[in-house]
């Protein structure tokens, strides 16, 4: 699978805070249909990466290349019109949007009637409508019945905290992205979910044809779903391999102690 | 259909009220609190004395001998303070306790010492003389003061008076819901037609009704005594009889569905057209005048909802637009114009005045719309004055007149049929009435489209959206260049109708009247930017336009001020809030309400694993 032209290349990836480089001199590559895991102790820098991706903090130095083009110098939207969607570590959705608006708006760069369209209700506004809502709902119903029916219309607000992830989740498919971004997907969910959603991640890959990078603290949800795993530290990338290696390497391991030990059972188990 | 009608809807979480305690004794007061919110009444009062507004608005008559709108602007503080002072903060789990005695002789104490405020002002005006830094500190005041008597009379008299009052409100308290809506169902219908008197008295006319009118109201204004009681006890009794059918059918209605919905939204939009068609035959100039000016500012508001309703950019200054429209429509039809006159009829002129307020609203917004919340707010301001300036100045003079501005613009021609000039504004009320329907339609087309649901989400969170692939940029441009060309439609409509155009017509102010019109009647509610025009330009008057209370017109800002500062305070999300707008601004009341009806989902951990669904 990891052979041709890489999907996303990252080189040589600077992004500094003032004094403060929160990524140094990256170099990643991730290709068509893989699943990468990021991982890395806290202020190692995952974050920072995928803000730098998608164009929400100025890149330093280096270069991001999509698809053999640079996205430097994008705005965040145009990235996602390339087809780059995200999610967010602390979850940010339109809390007062219903639902289904949440996925529809997401939708925004793939359609195109403006403001006449809406004006003169033109038979192309109205079947863009439908599709639009079309979309939404079958992107909604990947999650299993949880997110529509009567939840359809209400206000994403009355969401569970993991509903809300599985919705960001479900805005980002929306966009039609080839490559999906998960800032810890699973953060905040009991053990019964979180190995429902790694399910979920896989078939993401297999039924929608995504590559995926996530970032994750939870070590087992790494190790079930990842085709390789990215380690950060200080901005800098510590190792990269699949699961069994990297999570052997002692050097990774005296990242993390160095840090706290909230893996260090994952790790050793 | 009766028969069908859900059970009242209250508060969703009535049922889970505690019970009520007993009454407390009605010596038990918190003094503390009572004494410092009479000390607040008390101040208000002086201040009202002192803005001159009773000395001023005594001539107003609202029952014929006994009440005047002088003295009602006293007589409404210690009655809001005596009201006040009974109420119960609602404690989860806390009993309330029954309204009793105690509320009555908390709302006359907390009365009495905000009429002492006056008490005191009256001693102090027999004895001082303030006049040089306070410019109404006059012996008007005191005879008004102390209803022609001597100081010593004043003195008593408000204590007396706020004492009174304050119990009357503190009262209000002790009425069941039922007979409260009754209460206030009379005092607003005998308010109403008060207020309502040039209105009523010109339809009358229309409608050759006059032996009513002359019957209702007293010769020289304010209604008869006996009318009033005849007015409180009919409509206490059509209150008592409805019981609230009114908001039975209203929740009906809300609850229809699909094709339901639509066609009842039809015939109430019918319903009202036809009204608003028919109303103006019967109307004298002056009523039509009103009716217009009204019209105007709901096609502002509605230009303006726009953008800081549905793209929540905070526009200060819209008038830019508005004059931008009025000037261009002025250039193009005036043959006096300056420069240039090519006298183009009106509906050709105002092709021109869209594509020309469009590109300065793109001209202005492209360099704004990059700024956020109050950068922005404070830019658009300078940019409606720098507009104005504009026109002022002596460098374009030879454009548009600087400060002699354009005169003799002729009316509007629509198709050579007509001409509407502000000669007939029944006219004008009807060009006006279209491009509202415009408007209306406009704004409600977009809200639910592509754009407006870009909208929506800027207005939440402005980086999500652009990172969930949304051209901020782009899609406030939008939103800011229609709110411009509807702002022109008024402009272009204003200057034919007034027939000259000043810079001094499209003061900052405009700007900010307009503002006050949108957030008083809620923010992204069509019609509850039409309710807050009608109530705010049609009964206090418009920046230079006379409303119904046309006494009011000096102390117009102030009472636009204190309104807003109450209805910041009390109802944040406007007179007829959208539903969304409520949501956002109560989202925890909105959230304890879903809980109650058990539609917040708790967790999942049972959560049903999803089938597989394959790839499209
Ligand atoms: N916008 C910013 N401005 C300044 N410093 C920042 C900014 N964003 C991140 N940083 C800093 O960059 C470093 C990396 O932060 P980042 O959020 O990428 O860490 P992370 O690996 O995602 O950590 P965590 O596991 O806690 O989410 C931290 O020291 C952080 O304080
Ligand atoms: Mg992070």
């Amino acid at each position: 699978m990891s052979s041709g032209e890489p999907l996303l290349e990252i080189r040589d990836l600077d992004v500094a805070f003032g004094g403060l480089k929160a990524v140094n001199g990256l170099n990643i590559q991730v290709y068509e249909g893989e699943i990468v895991s990021v991982i890395g102790p806290n202020g190692a820098g995952k974050t920072t990466l995928f803000n730098a991706i998608s164009a929400m903090v100025p890149v330093t130095a280096g270069d991001i290349l999509f698809e053999g083009s640079s996205l430097l110098g994008l705005d965040p939207n145009q990235v996602t019109s390339r087809g780059i969607a995200r999610t967010f570590q602390n979850v940010r959705l339109f809390t007062n949007m219903t639902i289904l608006e949440n996925v529809m708006v997401a939708q925004h760069c793939r359609t195109k009637r403006g403001a006449w369209g809406a004006l003169f209700y033109t038979r192309a506004f109205r079947s863009e409508e439908a599709e639009i809502r079309a979309w939404g709902e079958k992107v909604l119903g990947f999650f299993g019945s949880r997110l529509v029916g009567f939840r359809l219309n209400q206000p994403a607000s009355v969401l569970s905290y993991a509903n809300r992830r599985r919705l960001e989740i479900a805005r980002a498919m929306a966009t039609r992205p080839k490559l999906l971004l998960l800032d810890e997907p699973v953060a905040g969910m009991n053990p019964v979910e979180s190995a429902e959603l790694t399910r979920l991640i896989g078939r993401l890959r297999d039924e929608w044809g995504f590559a995926i990078v996530f970032i994750e603290h939870d070590m087992s949800v790494v190790r079930d779903v990842s085709d390789r795993v990215i380690v950060l530290n200080h901005g800098e990338l510590l190792t990269e391999g699949l699961y069994a290696d990297v999570s052997m390497d002692p050097r990774v391991i005296e990242a993390y102690l160095g840090q706290d030990t909230i893996i260090e059972d994952a790790i050793t188990s | 259909m009766t028969a069908t009608l859900p059970p009242e809807t209250g508060a969703a979480g009535a049922s889970a009220e505690p019970p009520l305690a007993a009454s407390r004794p009605a010596l038990a007061q918190d003094w503390r609190r009572l004494v410092r919110m009479g000390a607040v009444g008390a101040v208000a009062q002086v201040f009202i004395a002192l803005s001159n507004m009773p000395v001023r608005l005594d001539e107003r008559v609202i029952v014929k001998p006994v009440l005047s709108l002088g003295y009602l602007t006293l007589l409404i503080v210690p009655f809001a303070a005596g009201h006040r002072v009974g109420h119960q903060i609602k404690r989860e789990g806390m009993p309330q306790h029954a309204a009793g005695a105690h509320e009555v002789a908390g709302g006359a104490a907390c009365g009495a010492v905000a009429g002492g405020g006056l008490s005191l002002l009256a001693v102090l005006l027999a004895n001082f003389d303030l006049r040089e830094p306070l410019v109404n500190w006059s012996p008007m005041l005191a005879e008004l003061l102390a209803f022609g008597n001597a100081t010593r009379f004043a003195v008593v008299i408000w204590l007396l008076i706020g004492a009174a009052v304050g119990a009357l409100g503190g009262g209000l308290r002790l009425l069941g819901p039922r007979t409260r809506r009754a209460v206030v169902t009379m005092a607003l219908a005998v308010g109403g037609a008060a207020v309502l008197e040039p209105l009523v008295v010109d339809l009358a006319e229309g409608m050759r009704l006059e032996a009513l009118t002359d019957r209702l109201y007293a010769r020289r204004g304010g209604i008869n005594w006996t009318s009033a009681l005849g007015l409180a006890a009919g409509s206490g009794i059509l209150a008592v009889l409805g019981r609230g059918r009114i908001q039975q059918a209203r929740a009906h209605i809300a609850e229809l569905e699909g094709a339901q919905r639509t066609r009842t939204n039809g015939l109430l939009i019918l319903a009202t057209a036809a009204v608003l068609i028919v109303l103006p035959l019967f109307a004298g100039k002056l009523t039509n005048e009103l009716l217009a000016n009204v019209g105007l500012f709901v096609l502002l508001a509605l230009g303006l909802n726009v953008v800081v309703g549905l793209a929540g950019i905070l526009d200060l200054g819209y008038v830019a637009f508005f004059a931008v429209g009025s000037y261009s429509a002025a250039v193009l039809t005036a043959a006096t114009s300056p420069r240039i006159n090519p006298e183009l009829p009106w509906l050709v002129a105002l092709i021109v005045v869209v594509i020309i307020t469009g590109l300065v609203g793109l001209f202005i917004g492209a360099p704004v719309i990059r700024m956020r919340g109050d950068y922005l707010a404070i830019v658009t301001l300078g940019f409606g004055e720098i507009i104005r300036l504009i026109f002022l100045s002596d460098w374009l003079s030879g454009w548009f007149g600087g400060s002699q501005g354009i005169t003799k613009i002729p009316g509007a021609g629509i198709f050579g049929l007509t001409s509407v000039a502000g000669t007939d504004p029944r006219r004008v009320f009807y060009l006006v009435l279209a491009f509202c329907a415009i408007a209306i339609y406009v704004s409600w087309r977009l809200e639910r489209s592509r754009l407006g649901r870009a909208w929506m989400a800027v207005r939440e969170d402005e980086t999500v959206a652009e990172a969930m692939g949304i051209n901020t940029v782009n899609v406030k441009l939008l939103a800011f260049v229609v709110g411009a060309i509807l702002g022109s439609f008024s402009g272009a409509i204003f200057a034919n109708k007034v027939g000259s155009v000043f810079p001094s017509s499209f003061l900052i102010l405009v700007s900010m009247v307009i503002l006050v019109v949108v957030i008083f009647g809620g923010m992204g509610s069509i019609i509850g930017v039409i309710a807050g025009a009608a109530l705010l330009i049609g009964v206090l008057g418009g920046p230079k336009q006379p409303g119904l209370l046309q006494e009011f017109s000096e102390f117009k800002l102030l009472i636009y001020g204190a309104l807003l500062v109450w209805m910041m305070l009390a109802r944040p999300e406007g007179l007829i809030p959208s539903a969304r707008r409520t949501r956002e601004l109560h989202q925890e009341e909105f959230l304890q309400d879903a809980w109650l009806r058990g539609e917040v989902d708790t967790d999942d951990g049972n959560g049903a694993e999803p089938e597989a669904t394959e790839r499209s």
